[in-house]
């Protein structure tokens, strides 16, 4: 049979709209599958720039300990003793805590102290700046969080934090410090070997409505108070509007959002 | 066609030769194995979404998952039919599917895929 070239176009025209169609027909259903969506836990807490207020009269030794305890053992966090250390929550003396501000007559009680330090998540976060995969970021509130699934381990972070509050894993704490003890959290992940980590403001605990661990351990002595700036009558900007309170090297311009009430 | 007998064993030959390692795998890896359910999966009789969705596309699900709960800070899962769930692998997925070894092992493992999940997320307790 003859065709002409014109009605072979025609149907090799209809014939190409028509695959096309059933295929697009079936990414459509399949699309419509995974369609599901997502919402933030109604019980979270919210805000718009979270903070601590520390009050370091009343956190004496034991205190600061208990914060600590909580802190690590919620999140999983090994204790190395050694220069790899984690830190998620620490202490350190006065004079390195703020720098520029140590003099020789200092009153024993302060320059003795351990003061209770931990990630200051900065309104102007100069680790998120330097991040080249964005697996640190700044949330909506405030919190300057961590993504592990994303971290490459440059370390580019830890150079630009002015507070030492990043650790790098040299090592698998599953294979070494957890190796013959179980992570006491079997809620919470470990970190793997080769990502940088740091406190995440219990932003796991925020979203179902808890307080920071720290917070909850020393609650007895509200030694200290989580709020958010943002709000004139949380309890953190009550407390800062009563009492004279100062942040760590404000001079670097990353405007921490720790206070301490010294 | 000249050498007509050399040409067409060196032919079969090559073609042998080639496609030897889909031959050898196919003898040596026997069925695929079928995923185990625990107990507790088993009574749900329905994961978040239906079963084949699941099989094909749970690692993409994965992936949204964690975007979305680390990322957005959505960590409710609304499901096609309505139902809400917390979006967690180590507290929501390993809480149904608590025999990893029998669940996700052997077919990550008959697949040759090396998923890294469980360097941080710490895997259920399986009673042996």
């Amino acid at each position: 049979m003859e065709r002409s070239r014109r009605s072979f176009l025609k149907i090799l025209g209809i014939s190409t709209l028509g695959l096309g169609t059933l295929s697009a027909v079936d990414l459509l259903a399949k699309a419509e599958m995974g369609k599901a969506e997502y919402s933030p836990n109604p019980k979270g807490m919210t805000g718009k720039r979270w903070a601590l207020v520390v009050d370091v009269k009343k956190l004496d030794e034991e205190t600061t300990q208990k914060a600590i305890e909580a802190c690590h053992l919620i999140h999983n966090v090994p204790d190395y003793g050694d220069e790899e250390e984690i830190k998620w929550i620490w202490t350190d003396k006065y004079e390195h805590v703020f720098p520029g501000q140590e003099h020789a007559y200092l009153a024993e009680e302060i320059e003795e102290k351990p003061f209770l330090l931990l990630c200051n998540h900065c309104s102007n976060p100069p680790c998120v700046r330097v991040c080249p995969t964005q697996a640190t970021w700044q949330r909506g509130d405030g919190i300057v969080m961590m993504d592990q699934h994303r971290c490459i381990g440059c370390r580019y972070c830890m150079a630009a934090c002015p507070f030492g509050a990043r650790s790098f894993n040299w090592k698998d704490p599953r294979t070494t410090y957890f190796k013959d003890k179980e992570p006491p959290n079997p809620k919470y992940p470990t970190r793997t070997k080769g990502v940088v980590e740091k406190c995440n403001l219990c932003a796991e605990r925020l979203a179902v409505g808890e307080m920071p661990a720290c917070v909850e351990a020393v609650k007895d002595s509200k030694a200290i108070v989580f709020g958010d700036l943002e709000d004139p009558h949380s309890e953190a900007r009550e407390l800062l509007h009563e009492r004279f309170a100062i942040r760590r090297r404000p001079e670097l311009g990353t405007s921490p959002n720790v206070y301490y009430i010294v | 066609m000249y050498n007509k007998g050399l040409v067409i064993t060196g032919i079969v030959i090559f073609v042998v030769f080639f496609t030897s390692p889909f031959l050898i795998g196919l003898v040596k890896s026997g069925p695929p194995p079928e995923p185990e359910l625990s107990p507790k999966a088993k009574l749900a009789k329905q994961c978040v979404e239906a079963k084949e969705y699941m099989v094909e596309s749970h690692m993409q699900m994965l992936n949204d998952w964690r975007n979305e709960a680390i990322r957005e800070g959505k960590r409710i899962y609304v499901a096609t039919d309505g139902k809400e769930y917390t979006v967690s692998l180590q507290n929501t997925c390993m809480d149904c599917h608590s025999n990893k070894s029998k669940f996700c092992d052997q077919c990550h493992n008959y697949a040759e895929v090396n998923p890294y999940c469980w360097e941080c997320h710490i895997e259920p307790k399986e009673k042996l």
